[in-house]
């Protein structure tokens, strides 16, 4: 009967439609026609569309949301034909509001054309909507043809901090109501150009300074909580690490000797440890310190001949993954968290394998990614934990310093692919680069957690 | 070299007298009586005159000549504690990612080690330094066992540990801007820096 009902307005639809492909905005129409009916497929990202409105203002959270949809990976963005015109059809294919027994248009999001957008190829549709601060998103099943969810967030007014962060958050919520995954559109990168930290929106949206001393900085890291990042400092010829507040941009100086080159801390997942590195005239090693008491530095390795250096914490707090130089070169290792266990971690060809250096391990816990020196030039690696093999993911270009993005399938890294180093991003799934900052020179990305804020809700 | 200044100022000096003693004076006041007996003083008096004047003027030569000489020697002295203070800072290179000292810079270590034998009040700082093919903070590491490996030669050579200072600069501080070969073998370097006792450098 549904069917009966509809078969007609899809067809008139796709009449409506046919020009499309002429914009050469679109030239997957026909194709996403074919897909009507079937959502689940393997290996077909659905597709998602967010509605066109009228209501004033809205327009650049509109172009935000559908942009970190895109940035995902995880949907066929769909672009609504004619913009607003489309809309229209949408409207008029509604039962008529006048006739009697009908529900009041306003509220009523159900009452959406699910077979239109249907036709489009949409799985999803979001109708963004606003009333004072609260930002309403409606998602819409359009396979079902019902709600899906209802998710609402405090969006302060365009160009006021904090804007662009909201709407992100919304964009997370968006894919978590979707395909049921946390999403990363509310996270920012750091990373070092000309001595200094900045920061960047994951959309490359937002760049600020972050850092505020006046000495050059190098190797930004986050803490799991998103509230607080590390960093070290040069001063006359020492390195001086850092942990800073994101709220606030207070730092603290993290103890030391005064004697020494400290430099690439890392955070435990509990926030209480930084583990570091400290190049002293025996060489260099991996200490850990309690930075919530700033006491009881421990020192994990001791190299002798060997440099050890660039620790990252497994997920779980358990392990440390590092860099060792012990067998001629440095590669990378792994040891318990205590300092005991110390094993190769990343196999290599002795004689045939290039340096390996800056390990970061994955949010899920399952592989390690890193960077190792393949012909003279830098290429991006991941290790996969379990199995302890590895993979190059990278080819074109110097490529270096992976960072990984809290949903464990998109990574930043530096690449001079373009002609110049610059930030780029991957989604290691579907292969899709995008370049996240188009300035040469930046360096040493850190990608942070989701970065938590109260402010929205999801009843 | 000292004598040879002075015999030469002494020759001077004589040449000075006798050409004194040719030029004709002038008459300061006209011969009141041509008689022998004053023609015979005024001649001593003339002569005294003379002899007097030429002893001062040599006088004064000679005291500038001295004054030359400390200037020429103070000047020769500050040239010597400059070549001294270059070659203690003569930088040392190394292979690519490699912190082992080069035999070609031995001779530089050792004329390292005499000049800090002769100058005991001295202290300096070592500090290592990488080209940018490596990873960033690898080469900070690099850095420091470039810095180490010289201080370890200069100390097994009789070289207080606590004089020399260590620390690395990783590829942040290139002193060739380029991209090839030529410049990154001049980045791969330890700069050695006097911290104090460098005013008065003396020549092993």
């Amino acid at each position: 009967m549904i069917v009966g009902r509809l078969l007609p307005l899809t067809i008139a639809f796709a009449s409506a439609v046919a020009p499309v492909p002429l914009l050469g905005q679109d030239t997957t129409a026909i194709d996403r026609g074919v897909r009507i009916g079937i959502v689940y497929r393997p290996g077909v990202r659905p597709g998602i569309v967010v509605l066109p409105g009228h209501q004033a203002g809205l327009d650049s959270v509109r172009a935000i949301v559908a942009r970190d949809l895109d940035y995902s990976d995880r949907f066929e963005v769909i672009t609504m034909p004619g913009g607003d015109s489309a809309r229209g059809t949408a409207a008029a294919a509604r039962p008529d509001p006048a006739r009697p027994g009908t529900r009041p248009r306003p509220a009523t999001p159900a009452a959406l054309n699910y077979p239109l957008y249907r036709a489009l190829g949409a799985d999803f549709a979001i109708d963004v909507r606003a009333a004072a601060e609260t930002t309403t998103v409606v998602v819409h099943d359009v396979t079902a043809g019902a709600v899906r969810r209802t998710v609402q967030g405090i969006v302060p007014a365009l160009g006021l901090p904090g804007f662009r962060l909201a709407v992100h958050r919304l964009s997370d919520q968006i894919l978590q109501a979707t395909v049921g995954a946390p999403g990363f559109a509310a996270t920012r990168i750091l990373f070092v150009r000309d001595g200094k930290v900045y920061r960047i929106d994951q959309d490359g949206a937002d760049v600020a300074l972050a850092s505020s001393g006046e000495h050059q900085a190098m190797s930004p890291a986050w803490a799991r909580d998103g509230r607080h990042f590390a960093y070290m400092e040069f001063a006359d010829g020492r390195g001086q690490l850092f942990v800073q507040d994101v709220a606030t941009n207070r730092r603290v100086s993290v103890t030391t000797t005064g004697k020494s080159l400290d430099f690439t801390p890392a955070f435990s997942p509990d926030g209480k440890t930084l583990a570091f590195s400290r190049a002293t005239e025996e060489g260099t090693d991996v200490y850990t310190i309690n930075v919530h008491d700033n006491c009881c530095l421990q020192r994990l390795t001791r190299g002798g001949f060997s440099d050890n250096l660039s620790p990252t914490y497994s997920p779980d707090g358990q392990r440390i993954g590092f860099v060792s130089t012990r067998p001629g070169l440095p590669q990378i290792y792994v040891m318990a968290a205590d300092g005991t266990d110390q094993q190769l971690f990343a196999p290599f060809d002795y004689g045939v394998s290039g340096s390996s250096n800056a390990p970061e391990w994955s949010p899920d816990g399952q592989s390690v990614a890193f960077h190792r020196d393949v012909g003279g030039t830098l290429q991006v690696f991941v290790l996969d934990v379990r199995t302890r093999t590895v993979r190059q993911l990278t080819s074109l270009g110097r490529n270096e310093d992976p960072t990984w993005a809290p949903d464990g399938r998109h990574m930043a890294f530096v690449s001079d692919r373009s002609g110049y180093r610059q930030l780029w991003v991957i989604d290691l799934e579907t292969g899709r680069i995008r370049p996240l900052l188009q300035q040469s020179g930046a360096r040493l990305p850190a990608w942070s957690p989701r970065i938590p804020e109260a402010g929205i809700t999801n009843p | 070299m000292t004598r040879v200044h002075s015999l030469v100022l002494m020759g001077f000096g004589v040449a000075l007298l006798v050409a004194c003693g040719k030029n004709p004076q002038p008459a300061a006041t006209p011969a009141p009586a041509p008689n022998a007996d004053s023609i015979a003083a005024a001649e001593r008096a003339r002569a005294d005159s003379a002899a007097a004047d030429s002893a001062r003027r040599a006088q004064e030569e000679a005291e500038r000549i001295a004054r030359q000489r400390a200037a020429d020697s103070a000047a020769a002295a500050a040239g010597a504690v400059t070549e001294v203070r270059n070659m203690l800072a003569a930088m040392i290179h190394f292979d690519y990612d490699k912190a082992a000292l080069r035999s070609d810079d031995q001779s530089a270590l050792d004329q390292k080690v005499s000049i800090l034998n002769a100058n005991t009040a001295v202290r300096i700082r070592i500090s290592g330094h990488c080209d940018e093919r490596g990873s960033d903070e690898y080469n900070l590491a690099l850095g420091n066992r470039r810095a180490t490996a010289a201080k370890q030669y200069l100390v097994s050579h009789g070289i207080a540990a606590d004089r020399i200072e260590t620390v690395s600069y990783g590829e942040e501080r290139p002193i060739a801007p380029g991209h090839d070969e030529a410049s990154w073998t001049q980045n791969r370097r330890d700069e050695f820096e006097i911290l104090s006792g460098g005013d008065n450098l003396r020549k092993p």
